[in-house]
């Protein structure tokens, strides 16, 4: 389990460059969430893409350089908050993976230290409380398998909605079933791939679900592109975005 | 059906086949749920779990650390017990071995218990050419040989049939068979076809879970009993395994003989352990009155010089890898064109068939971590899975040895494109720019992007990215302040 530190006074965001691209209102909402829980939020405006692309294809030192230009520009010993899940994973974890036997690898280990997702940031280290302003509604969620998996996010993901009295969070069949995205995976080998995702939108649109929420972009432009092929109006938000809005700060 | 086998090569088209196939899907499906439950219920406490998996792994590190030593250990005290050990570098040598034996006692039938090492060699195939007829006596791999198919699981190789789907099979194989769908039924038909063969067979031939190098013992996990027979009836018993299944000491069998039932099936123990320690003694009533062991490498070496990859081989062979995969319950198992299918056969059989074969098996993964998850010994399958794509697209690094088919996958205009995000990731400027023309280009973004709209539309782009909506939204600040 890991240990958390106590409330800082500043933080970084890392936007990530899905976010930045696809989805820019979601970074304004997580800082101001971060603002409401009293924290200073620093944006470094040269950050770029954490090198997950690369890393993940099997192009490591392409990522690995990737990797050290990121690490350099978060000098402060301040916490990084990560939009996602996955980006999340690749910089707590897979950092200090690629930089193994290497003389930097210390310093790395202390970056990795200071990553961290949203979700748990808010749930354990700023100890949140939300109240929900908003009208009685129900989601559905998906969890990245990298949230999950590596940075185990999705206790405090679900622990958040939790907090909100008026949303009901409902159960879907295979929860924990990857979407299909993985990347370059999903043209790699688009038919495994559209056999995935078909089924993650089944199960999701079968919870009959008002919202569908995640906090992590790849699966959603995934899983949001799937449902609206089909002609579905479900379409996946940010959580950032949804508990700002839910909280009354939007 | 059998099914024709391309290799991992054709994994694309192969896959495309199983997903087009509902009766098969379905099949997986419902088989996976089944054993994902199962397993689930085997470890209800998670702190239990946990230690297990810890204990396992570290046992199987401890044992892989010394393994040329273990080996030359067990090569010694299996030859006092009695047996007849036997080394062999390829599958050509195994099958050599084999056939030598078998030529010595002129065998014109081999009974055999599960084995995917067997499968690995070829060795049905091979004996045939030689006249001698190789006969499976596990339910699932009578099934399949009935087929004249191949396994689709490692440890359940019908596990792609439903019992519909073996009715047919044994209606058109076997006379006086009538149709059933009661699995009883089924079950007692291939157990009354096989009984006597198992005292017609020349030789018995098993593969072995663990090794013991200690005490010289061959362990031997199974559920129908036919393991046992294949190793006590016939005159001879040939064992074959694959050298990473030795273990240091009797003891470490009792923890990793927990992990692999209950990761397999759920079983907290199988209905049947062998545990083979010698040929018939004299005075003794049964068993072989021969014993050899067949160790083989066959491509192991290569994953054991590299400590990183040495974890490939901490691998117990339970399946719970594949019985959690999102892409292998969907495809099944034959689609992956290797003896080893799912999570575990992605990163065994780069070093089994060289990366040029497997270059495509290896990027068959979403990376999702579902496999490592359940691992009885905790082999990180997704970062095995990493390094091999690295191993495929790159050269060695310079103090590393090539592996087999080493840089089989590089591809220029790929690592040019690489070359460039990696450029542009640490050039922010021409990053920023890249991304700023791309929201403000974003009408241009075609309907059609490859596979990708296949089943999905195109991402939107959003008109401004964050890094625009944060400049603006400090200068409103700095603005009012």
């Amino acid at each position: 389990m890991r240990v958390y530190p106590a409330k800082p006074k500043t933080v970084y965001l890392y936007g990530t460059c899905l976010v930045d691209m696809f989805d820019p209102e979601a970074g304004l909402d997580a800082i101001s969430l971060l603002e409401q829980q009293g924290l200073e939020v620093i944006f470094i405006e040269k950050q770029t893409c954490c090198g997950q692309p690369a890393y993940s294809s099997g192009y490591t030192k392409e990522a690995k350089s990737v990797a050290q230009s990121q690490m350099a520009l978060f000098d402060e010993p301040w916490p990084v908050i990560v939009l996602s899940g996955s980006c999340g994973g690749m910089m707590h974890h897979h950092y200090r993976r690629l930089f193994q036997g290497d003389s930097a690898l210390a310093k790395v280990e202390q970056f990795c230290e200071r990553v961290f997702e949203l979700t748990e940031f808010l749930v354990n280290v700023c100890r949140i409380k939300l109240e929900d302003k908003g009208e009685q509604t129900s989601v559905v969620m998906h969890t990245s398998c990298a949230a999950r998996r590596e940075m185990n996010v999705h206790v405090t993901a679900t622990e958040l909605l939790g907090q909100l009295d008026r949303v009901t969070l409902k159960e879907q069949a295979y929860e924990s079933e990857c979407c299909g995205f993985g990347g370059t995976f999903a043209v790699r080998h688009p038919n495994i791939s559209q056999a995935m995702v078909e089924d993650k939108t089944r199960h999701l649109s079968e919870t009959k679900a008002a919202l569908l929420v995640s906090a992590d972009w790849g699966c959603l432009l995934n899983i949001n592109g799937a449902f609206e092929y089909q002609g579905h109006s479900m379409q996946g938000r940010h959580l950032a975005s949804f508990l700002l809005e839910r909280t009354g700060g939007k | 059906m059998s099914h024709t086998f391309n290799g991992p090569e054709n994994i694309h088209s192969q896959a495309k086949a199983a997903l087009d196939d509902p009766q098969l899907r379905q099949n997986f499906r419902g088989a996976m749920d089944y054993l994902q439950d199962k397993r689930r219920s085997a470890f209800a406490d998670p702190d239990e779990e946990s230690k297990i998996r810890e204990l396992s792994e570290a046992i199987r590190q401890r044992c892989l650390s010394k393994l040329p030593e273990l080996l030359e250990l067990l090569d010694a005290n299996c030859s006092r017990n009695g047996m007849v050990v036997h080394w062999a570098q390829d599958e050509t040598e195994a099958n050599e071995i084999i056939a030598n034996i078998a030529q010595q006692h002129q065998a014109k039938t081999i009974v055999k218990g599960k084995s995917m090492v067997s499968e690995e060699i070829e060795l049905n195939h091979e004996m045939a050419k030689l006249g001698i007829e190789c006969l499976e006596s596990d339910m699932g791999e009578y099934i399949v040989q009935l087929d004249g198919d191949k396994p689709s699981h490692i440890i359940m190789p019908a596990i792609h049939k439903n019992k519909q789907e073996v009715s047919d099979t044994f209606e058109a194989h076997l006379d006086d068979f009538t149709p059933t769908v009661d699995v009883d039924e089924l079950i007692q038909t291939g157990r009354t076809r096989l009984r006597q063969k198992f005292h017609d067979a020349d030789i018995g031939l098993s593969g072995v879970n663990f090794a013991v190098a200690e005490t010289g013992t061959l362990c031997l996990v199974e559920n129908e009993g036919n393991g046992r027979m294949c190793t006590t009836v016939p005159k001879v018993h040939i064992a074959i395994t694959g050298i990473e299944k030795v273990v240091e000491f009797l003891s470490d069998v009792p923890p990793l003989y927990s992990a692999l039932t209950r990761s397999a099936t759920g079983q907290a123990i199988t209905t049947y352990f062998n545990m083979i320690s010698s040929p018939r003694k004299s005075g003794e009533l049964d068993g072989p009155l021969e014993l050899h062991l067949v160790l083989l490498d066959n491509g192991r070496t290569q994953a054991f010089q590299d400590e990183e990859m040495r974890k490939t081989l901490q691998c117990i062979r339970c399946g719970a890898c594949m019985n959690h995969c999102p892409v292998y319950t969907r495809i099944g198992g034959h689609a992956y064109g290797t003896v080893y299918p799912g999570p575990i056969g992605k990163i065994i059989s780069p070093h089994l068939m060289g990366l040029e074969k497997t270059k495509e098996l290896v990027t068959a993964s979403s990376l999702c971590g579902a496999c490592g998850e359940v691992c009885p010994v905790r082999i990180p399958i997704p970062e095995m899975l990493q390094r091999l794509r690295t191993e495929a697209k790159n050269p060695p690094k310079p103090d590393a040895i090539a592996i087999e088919g080493q840089a089989s996958a590089s591809s220029t205009l790929e690592s040019l494109a690489m070359k460039g995000f990696a450029f542009a990731a640490t050039h922010p400027k021409l990053y920023h720019t890249g991304s700023w023309s791309a929201t403000k280009l974003r009408g241009l973004m075609p309907n059609k992007i490859g596979p990708w709209t296949q089943c999905r539309t195109s991402p939107k782009l959003a008109s401004n990215t964050l890094h625009q909506l944060i400049k603006a939204r400090n200068k409103r600040a700095g603005g009012e302040s």
